[in-house]
């Protein structure tokens, strides 16, 4: 059977045959991921299955990067179960201090995910990898807790959607306007229970990272996972990173998929989503005048190295509007320390902005830029559901890291050629 | 396994965020959880809820996180139950591996209004809605899911790998 990519990377670690959409197969997991919120989840659920040890203590990795640096009682305790469960296990790759980042940033950063992989993380954002050809996927704490233990899973093999994308990218418009138009044309949920699997001459083209901001947002069409093949560009990337033995991986000609999108973005601007869903999409030139109080730069979308140069690019010799609050957060600290070598950070200084250690925190309204009632924000983050990072009565807008960068300048959301 | 209770209907892409929001999600307590179920979407929303009541979603019902505390919630509110014109994927795995129902119904959601008293057989999937007198009925529990829920759910299951 020709498959698709989402087949090919589940027969790579199911002994029975994959033949078909909608069989249930038992996976080998090559990375359990879990972090401070849903760990200790997954720790209660691990205990009651009477599991003794993880299956491998280099497979998993427990990332505390939600709350951290811990901002109350509660997420100080939170973070102490799974540290002290990390000491009992003997896991390898336990973060919380200085060496920790967003986690979907931190572990491609870390050569530990890679094409062919199979990757399940108590987090939704585990689709990250994709970007770099591996299957994975988000699912809850006990699922992750079944996994940690016999380090195998169950998928139901997905239909996969192929979308095409075509065209030049133009000068401001970036990878995260290209996955934010496709959430708008599809819709939340476009890809309900299927895989999204990426093609095309502008795919061809994109960099590494922008192949991560793109898959990451899978989850935001329903999809179960986003796929882009593992080419050259991708070898060179695990190479650098240190993950060995990493191999090209391309969809099977005539694999049979349930759905094709064409994309052109030829003269395509900068795209935002607008409250309250990440599907409400439209081109920049359409909003017209929308002031910010707060503008975020960062999380496991766009806090990587190339968003924050892009960022900076704009932003450089300009001052963030008095109105605003620019908060700017390097997703790990290695990116903290690239972008300080680069004067990333100096610029951003200069300009006013505030710089916060590599956290998730203001993403999901956890803490260091939480919304108070009325108030409007342009953030690189991949949700903007109601209330998502604070007041019920806030309001969250999606945009690219060019975007974030002019909304800061301008104090409203305009397009980067206007300033 | 008979569920009968008041139907409280919520709309279409009903995600995590609205179920149990990132800012109570430093606990892990079935009862502290569901004290603040769908906080936001309506402070104060659980109030309304009686034990034993239906919780009705539109499309896509649980988009969003993959936080387990969302079912777990929605459980400690009191609601058993979950009919929904359609489920998230992690919600749905989610749900079934904490012991909450879930019946997908598609288009025939809308035969269900808001505080309708509704008497649900999740095993044969029949929905009669008491309040308009008519019945509706769901698309069945795939196999497998069906195999976890009858050994109880997922950690019996792996328990009984772990163990051998």
């Amino acid at each position: 059977m020709a498959k698709t990519l989402a087949q090919k990377i589940l027969q790579m670690h199911c002994r029975e045959e994959v033949k078909e959409a909608g069989q249930i197969v038992q996976c080998e997991t090559s990375m359990v991921l879990a972090n401070d919120i849903t760990a200790p989840l997954a720790i209660d659920s691990f205990r009651k299955m009477g599991a003794k040890r993880v299956f491998d203590r280099e497979k998993v990795a427990l990332v505390c990067d939600h709350f951290t640096p811990n901002k109350d009682i509660d997420s100080a305790e939170q973070v102490k179960k799974v540290r002290e469960f990390a000491k009992e296990m003997g896991v390898v790759h336990y973060y919380e201090g200085g060496n920790v980042g967003v986690e979907h940033a931190l572990l491609p950063e870390l050569g530990l995910v890679g094409p062919g992989d199979i990757v399940v993380g108590a987090d939704s954002h585990t689709c990250t990898y994709g970007g770099l050809g591996a299957f994975a996927t988000g699912m809850g704490s006990t699922d992750i807790a079944g996994a940690m233990a016999l380090g195998e899973t169950w998928f139901k093999v997905p239909e996969s959607i192929r979308v095409n994308i075509a065209g030049e990218l133009e000068k401001y418009t970036t990878a995260k306007d290209i996955i934010l138009h496709l959430i708008g044309l599809i819709g939340v949920d476009g890809a309900l229970y299927r895989a999204l699997e990426f093609a095309g001459p502008v795919v061809d083209q994109l960099e590494m990272e922008g192949r991560m901001t793109m898959a990451n947002m899978a989850i935001e069409a329903g999809g179960k996972v986003g796929l882009f093949p593992s080419d050259q560009k991708t070898l060179e990337y695990c190479s650098q990173k240190g993950f060995e033995n990493a191999i090209e991986i391309f969809p099977d000609a005539g694999a049979s998929y349930y759905r094709k999108v064409e994309i052109n973005m030829t003269g395509m601007g900068p795209q935002v989503a607008c409250p309250h869903l990440p599907d409400n999409v439209k081109g920049i030139d359409e909003l017209g005048g929308i002031k910010v109080d707060q503008v975020v730069l960062g999380s496991c979308t766009n806090g990587r190295i190339s968003d924050l140069r892009q960022a900076a690019r704009i932003i450089e010799g300009q001052k963030v509007n008095p109105k605003v609050r620019f908060i700017v957060l390097p997703a790990t600290p290695k990116i903290y320390e690239q972008a300080l070598d680069e004067g990333l950070l100096g610029i951003f200084i200069k300009a006013g902005a505030i710089i916060g250690p590599p956290t998730c925190g203001p993403c999901l309204g956890g803490h260091m830029g939480i919304l108070a009632s009325g108030e409007k924000c342009l953030a690189t983050t991949n949700r903007n559901f109601k209330g998502r990072m604070g007041s019920l009565e806030s309001e969250v807008y999606l945009g690219s890291p060019v975007v974030a960068a002019a909304a800061a300048i301008a104090g409203e959301i305009i397009h980067p050629e206007k300033l | 396994m008979n569920y009968k209770g008041q139907a409280h209907k919520v709309g279409d892409h009903i995600d995590t965020d609205a179920i149990i929001p990132a800012r109570f999600l430093v606990t892990t307590d079935a009862t502290e959880l569901g004290n603040k179920c769908f906080e936001g979407l309506e402070e104060g929303w659980v109030k309304r809820v009686n034990k034993g009541d239906i919780l009705v979603g539109g499309k896509n019902f649980g988009c969003g996180s993959s936080r387990e505390h969302a079912p777990i919630a929605i459980l400690g509110a009191g609601m058993p139950v979950v009919v929904a014109h359609s489920f998230a994927r992690i919600f749905y795995r989610n749900g079934f591996n904490m012991g909450l129902v879930l019946l997908e119904i598609g288009d025939d959601i809308a035969g269900i209004n808001d505080g309708d008293e509704l008497d649900i057989d999740a095993k044969t999937g029949i929905i009669k809605n008491l309040t308009t007198n008519k019945e509706i009925r769901s698309r069945p529990v795939p196999e497998f899911m069906a195999e976890i829920l009858a050994k109880g759910g997922l950690i019996p299951y792996v328990r009984e790998k772990v163990a051998q």
